[in-house]
């Protein structure tokens, strides 16, 4: 038992950093008013295309770039109709997913069960030789370092820079925001693709480092979960690492139930993520008082700004 | 120059019809340099994705056999929809209906029971609203969104599924494959016309569509559902209550996707396998838009995606091009009509910057 | 323009503002018609007209929220294209908007420096907050959540906000709706301390009485069009009200009122515990309305109007015997119960709770009227509904595109005549009335005034709640004042001391000490 854990807190790393990078954006859009509900649809095409870019040859950083700038790319489809046009932002962010797991299939096609390698795991010189926290914490490969800075670069610039303060007054308000003359529109368009960004990221994760190989609909809900972290996270953005860790941990929880020696329905682990979604929205969507001061209170709504 | 929209007092009452005719035209516009950069023949492959799958009668039932579900469905959804309600998990009520019903085939499909293809109609309702009384609970009670319960409640459908079919309701003959038995003549919908696989159970589609404009266009609980997805400030004070709207539509979505599983099951599959949705919830919400929230644009709205469906089956064929291109398109078409939508409201000006 | 002199005002200068024939087609109307104006330093010039004059839109324009579709901006004689707001507030316009562009979610100090163009450093920020409030009596703590105040503290974070960028010219937008008479006058004394400074303002306003009480000149605008240029000191409230409304002010009628000796409408120790810390507590109201009589109450918003209409509409619930209706206990009963005992209201909004803005005035009139014959077996019938709607529209004189016409197409006036109409065409033993003549013009409020109380003549308790208090002296038999919660008691309006209500509605004076 005790050799297990160490490879479970470690998957679990793994397995949350997907989540953080797409929660994160997705929290950021949110912030400023935009819920984008395609983030299953970026990841997807962020993953195809860092698979594709890694496939041609190319280095694992470039292809995770792709990745991103896929991702970003793709939020621009939901950014023109939601932001700009004012559409219904429900029906825009399923029309992204539908697309993007349709272009993502499409273009993955061939690449149907190939692999690539993977992302190589930093082997931090003395620590990673500490007992019990050296290999969880110290021998992971870049981009799991790179999701914790990430959360405290988003966190630092939400809560301590004037340019988050008016992503956040803009999610609060956008006519009072546009009435002091931010440029609202611009501004979502910024965090829409700040949110595809790292949607991407995430989907590049997944088939560069995860599981590197690419199959059809591979992140398997990850996008949706993600929504409902920034939920869980009350838009805080290392609340949402915690929420992100504990989903790590459940997902990896199914690969070694069987070394605790319990026989469980495959089936019935495999929804344990799933389930446990919809537990922890339950759970924090009971606290009105978090919710009212912390949720965006503009979130969803088409603003057209009066000219 | 500057590209300003300006909100109109008044609807533009031909949008609303344009609007999809608009998002078609663009869509399959959009579609030539995709096609081209793959290529293919732009005319040729459209032509076998909108024409050739309508050009034999078996290529005729097979459009409407495929509409049916979609129809039903989105129907369902429509009524969520206008209530703001929204039922992203209609693929998973469709899948629950489908094991209840098929569970009904199972156990009593040897006896040739005349009763049986309604009760596995009912069981399929039933199924179906239950797994809506979840969101709807959630939603009443504890605040949370339906979106995402009722769309995590579609994976776990679906695993509950692939337990049954791989354990407890697997074929005992069935080489262990996971699939049931297939389900015996009298829990099967028999065929309109001999040979092809339309069945009977469009009828039950039709019927539906005119209850769902009764319900919707007629009623006044289908009035307090619009007023209540329009303006929910307007509708608590004219004391309309939100929670009655949210049950009520939830449970009528998942009683629509719940019967069309089972027609799904009972008709065209014969028997419950892993999958058997190649994505009718998702679909059936782009039919819902693209019929403009309405009975009658839902009809001619989900004969579209049904075309869309074969036309990709179609191409996948012939071209060797994968189906999942085919939803990109469907993605695409809702994408240009939320587009075409905004010109109901808004009229385009440019202004000199 | 001759007025009076403050010491300290430049004469002779070239104007601080000035425009000439500024034009703005907004919304589908001419709001703005050829307006031309001209403030000098130092001076406080009004811009005077009723709801829907055009003032708001020329003080957008101003500002640089909005852009002219044609004519010139002179800012001290040189042509300027006030691009944006930022653009604006360099030149040193500052604005008081009436709709306050703040955040409640962030604190003072923060929503102040979302306007500043300068460094982001709250701290020092904090310091300037404190001194400058300190100078002219505006004092607000920076690192409180803006939504922990009041609305009157709220207006000083707004003021504090324009004052911090040095302004040349200060615009207030209608600032006193949102005070009690004695703060009015503080502010009235802050505003007269920075034009003997030389600063400019521009004082947006209906109120014919601050008109003449704090300002050296006024444009009057009506119908999008400069109509005068006056003197306030020389022209009286009549005759501004002339020049405002382009004839008489049309008078409002009251007969006595027979008042029933047994109160339909009673709230009896009415406490509610608000959900979040953005809502107000009521406290141990009680209340009672008869029929025949109108009760007014009287308030600053923001002090628990919202949230008693709400306890008595049965938008909220409660204790069961809180609210008693004919008698009968009803606090536990939801609207639609409420309504059929006879309850009709009309919301403070109308666009999205008193009306759906994108449906049709057919649909608008089922909203409340469905009671009346409209539904058989669960179905619309729509003939009826029709004649409804068109009667409505032709007693009330709606001007529209029809009974199919969305009630966004309405002006605001026409607008609440159809809600205040439908109501009244409900035939209701109890109306509850919130702001009724907010944002509407003269002449349609003049209506609406004369419908309230031609109603609860004709038998029906009405109970109305006003910012306005002219308003309410105007129509309402008895009055009492609303503030933090907590309910005066009513007393009659002939004879009601206007500074004695002024300072209830602070919260100051014996009213408090016994709430009957």
């Amino acid at each position: 038992m005790q050799h297990l854990l160490i490879p479970m807190l470690t998957g679990t790393l793994v397995a949350a950093t997907p989540l953080i990078y797409a929660a994160m954006g997705e929290l950021v859009a949110e912030r400023s008013g935009v819920l984008n509900l395609g983030v299953e649809g970026m990841m997807l095409i962020g993953a195809v295309t860092a698979f594709a870019t890694a496939f041609a040859g190319y280095p694992a950083f470039v292809a995770a770039a792709a990745g991103a700038a896929a991702g970003a790319a793709s939020s621009l489809m939901f950014g023109v109709l939601a932001v700009g046009l004012a559409a219904n932002q429900y029906a825009a962010g399923l029309a992204l997913t539908i697309v993007g797991s349709g272009l993502s299939g499409f273009i993955g096609h061939r690449f149907d069960s190939s692999t690539v390698t993977s992302i190589t795991r930093i082997h931090v010189p003395v620590l990673a030789d500490l007992p019990f926290i050296g290999p969880v914490v110290f021998n992971q490969d870049p981009m799991v370092y790179l999701a914790l800075a990430l959360t405290a670069a988003v966190w630092w610039f939400l809560f301590r820079t004037k340019a988050g303060l008016v992503v956040r007054i803009i999610g609060e308000s956008p006519q009072s925001a546009l009435a002091i003359g931010y440029p609202v529109i611009r501004i979502r368009y910024l965090t829409t693709m700040f949110g595809g960004g790292m949607a991407g990221l995430g989907g590049a994760y997944l088939s560069l480092a995860y599981t590197p190989l690419w199959v059809e609909d591979m992140t398997a809900g990850r996008g949706w979960i993600a929504l409902a972290l920034v939920v869980f996270a009350a838009w805080r953005p290392w609340r949402l690492v915690m929420g992100a860790w504990l989903f790590g941990g459940m997902s990896v929880l199914q690969l070694f139930v069987q070394g605790f020696g319990l026989k469980v329905p495959s089936e019935m682990l495999s929804s344990l993520p799933y389930v446990a979604t919809i537990a922890v929205l339950v759970a924090i969507s009971r606290n009105p008082r978090v919710l009212r001061q912390n949720a965006p209170l503009s979130l969803a709504q088409p603003f057209l700004p009066d000219r | 120059m500057r590209i300003v929209l300006e909100p109109r007092a008044a609807p533009r009452r031909l949008m609303r019809v344009a609007a999809p005719l608009i998002a078609l035209l663009a869509t399959v516009l959009a579609s030539v340099p995709i096609l081209l950069a793959l290529g293919l023949n732009p005319l040729s492959t459209l032509k076998i994705f909108f024409v050739e799958p309508l050009n034999s009668p078996n290529g005729l039932s097979e459009w409407l056999l495929k509409a049916s579900p979609l129809v039903l469905i989105a129907l369902g959804l429509a009524v969520g929809f206008r209530a703001n309600v929204w039922n992203i998990g209609a693929e998973g009520m469709f899948t629950v209906g489908a094991i209840c019903a098929g569970w009904l085939a199972l156990h009593f499909g040897a006896g040739g029971h005349a009763w049986l293809l309604p009760a596995m109609m009912l069981a399929g309702a039933l199924g179906g609203m239950a797994w809506a009384a979840i969101p709807a609970f959630l939603r009443t009670c504890a605040n949370t969104s339906e979106i995402l319960v009722s769309l995590m409640l579609n994976y776990v459908a679906a695993l509950i599924l692939s337990y049954l079919v791989n354990g407890p309701m697997q074929d005992p003959e069935g080489l262990n494959y996971p699939q049931t038995s297939v389900f015996a003549p009298s829990a099967m919908f028999a065929p309109l016309i001999a040979g092809l696989r339309i069945n009977v159970s469009i009828w039950v589609t039709l019927g539906a569509v005119f209850a769902a404009w009764l319900f919707l266009e007629r009623s006044f609980v289908g009035f307090q559902m619009s007023v209540s997805g329009a303006a929910p400030g307007a509708a608590r004070y004219a004391g309309f209550r939100q929670g009655r709207m949210i049950w009520l539509s939830l449970l009528i979505s998942g009683a629509a996707a719940g019967v069309a599983g089972m027609m799904e099951a009972a008709g065209p599959l014969g028997q419950l396998t892993p999958v058997i949705s190649p994505g009718y919830g998702f679909a059936a919400i782009i039919v819902a838009f693209v019929g403009r929230l309405s009975p009658l644009g839902i009809l001619f709205g989900g004969l579209l995606l049904s075309l869309l469906y074969l036309g990709g089956e179609a191409v996948q064929m012939s071209l060797n091009v994968p189906a999942s291109l085919a939803r990109s398109f469907q993605g695409m078409l809702l994408f240009f009509l939320l587009a075409a939508d905004v010109l109901i409201w808004h009229r385009v000006r440019l202004k000199r910057a | 323009m001759a007025g009076g002199r403050h010491a300290g005002a430049d004469e002779g200068l070239t104007p601080r503002l000035e425009l000439k024939g500024v034009s703005k087609r907004y919304a589908g109307t001419l709001a703005n018609d050829n307006v031309s104006l001209c403030i000098g330093h130092g001076r406080i010039h009004a811009v005077l007209g009723e709801n829907g004059a055009g003032k708001s839109t020329l003080m957008k324009i101003i500002g640089g929220a909005l852009q002219a579709d044609s004519g010139e901006m002179l800012w001290q004689g040189e042509p300027v294209k006030m691009a944006s707001p930022a653009a604006a507030r360099r030149l040193g316009i500052g604005m008081v908007h009436q709709h306050f562009s703040l955040f409640e979610t962030v604190t003072v100090a923060e929503n102040i420096a979302v306007a500043l163009d300068e460094e982001f450093d709250l701290t020092a920020l904090a310091g300037k907050i404190r001194e400058l409030g300190g100078r002219y009596g505006l004092h607000v703590e920076p690192h409180r959540l803006l939504h922990h105040l009041s609305v009157g503290e709220r207006q000083r974070v707004e003021i504090l906000r324009a004052l911090l960028q040095d302004p040349k010219l200060l615009i207030l937008d209608e600032p006193t709706s949102v005070l009690a008479p004695q703060a009015a006058t503080r502010l009235f004394g802050v505003l007269r301390m920075l034009a003997a400074a030389g600063c400019s303002i521009l004082y947006v306003t209906h109120k014919l009485d601050e008109v003449r009480e704090l300002c050296d000149s006024a444009t009057i605008l009506r119908q999008g069009r400069v109509v005068a240029l006056a003197d306030p000191k020389q022209v009286d409230s009549a005759g501004l009200a002339r020049l405002m409304v382009g004839a008489a002010l049309p008078a409002v009628r009251r007969t006595g009122c027979s008042r029933e000796p047994i109160a339909r409408l009673r709230a009896v120790a009415l406490s509610t515990r608000p959900p979040d810390a953005f809502a107000t507590a009521l406290r141990d109201i009680s209340l009672e309305v008869c029929g025949g009589e109108i009760v007014g109450i009287a308030g600053v918003s923001g002090n628990g109007q919202s949230e008693l209409a709400s306890a008595l509409s049965g938008e909220t619930t409660g204790r069961a015997d809180a609210v008693l209706f004919d008698g009968e206990p009803v606090g536990h009963l939801t609207v639609a119960a409420r309504r059929a005992r006879g309850l009709a209201c009309v919301p403070e909004e109308r666009l999205g709770r008193g009306a759906v803005a994108r449906m049709p005035l057919t649909d608008n009139t089922l909203l409340t009227a469905h009671a009346m014959g409209l539904i058989r077996g669960g179905l619309i019938r729509r003939a009826r509904v029709g004649a409804l709607a068109r009667s409505i529209i032709e007693r009330f004189g709606i001007k529209c595109a029809g009974s199919s016409a969305p009630a966004q197409s309405l002006s605001g006036g026409n607008l609440q005549k159809f809600i205040v109409g439908r109501e009244v065409s409900l035939s209701p033993r109890v109306l509850i009335a919130s702001q009724p003549t907010w944002g509407v013009d003269v002449a349609a409020a003049a209506y609406l005034r004369q419908s309230l109380i031609d109603l609860s003549r004709s038998g029906a308790a009405l109970l109305v709640f006003s910012e306005e208090l002219d308003e309410l002296l105007e129509i309402c038999d008895r009055i009492a004042v609303i503030h933090q919660g907590r309910l005066s008691a009513a007393k009659p309006c002939t004879g009601a001391h206007l500074e004695h209500i002024g300072l209830a509605m602070a919260g100051i004076g014996p009213a408090f000490q016994s709430a009957a």
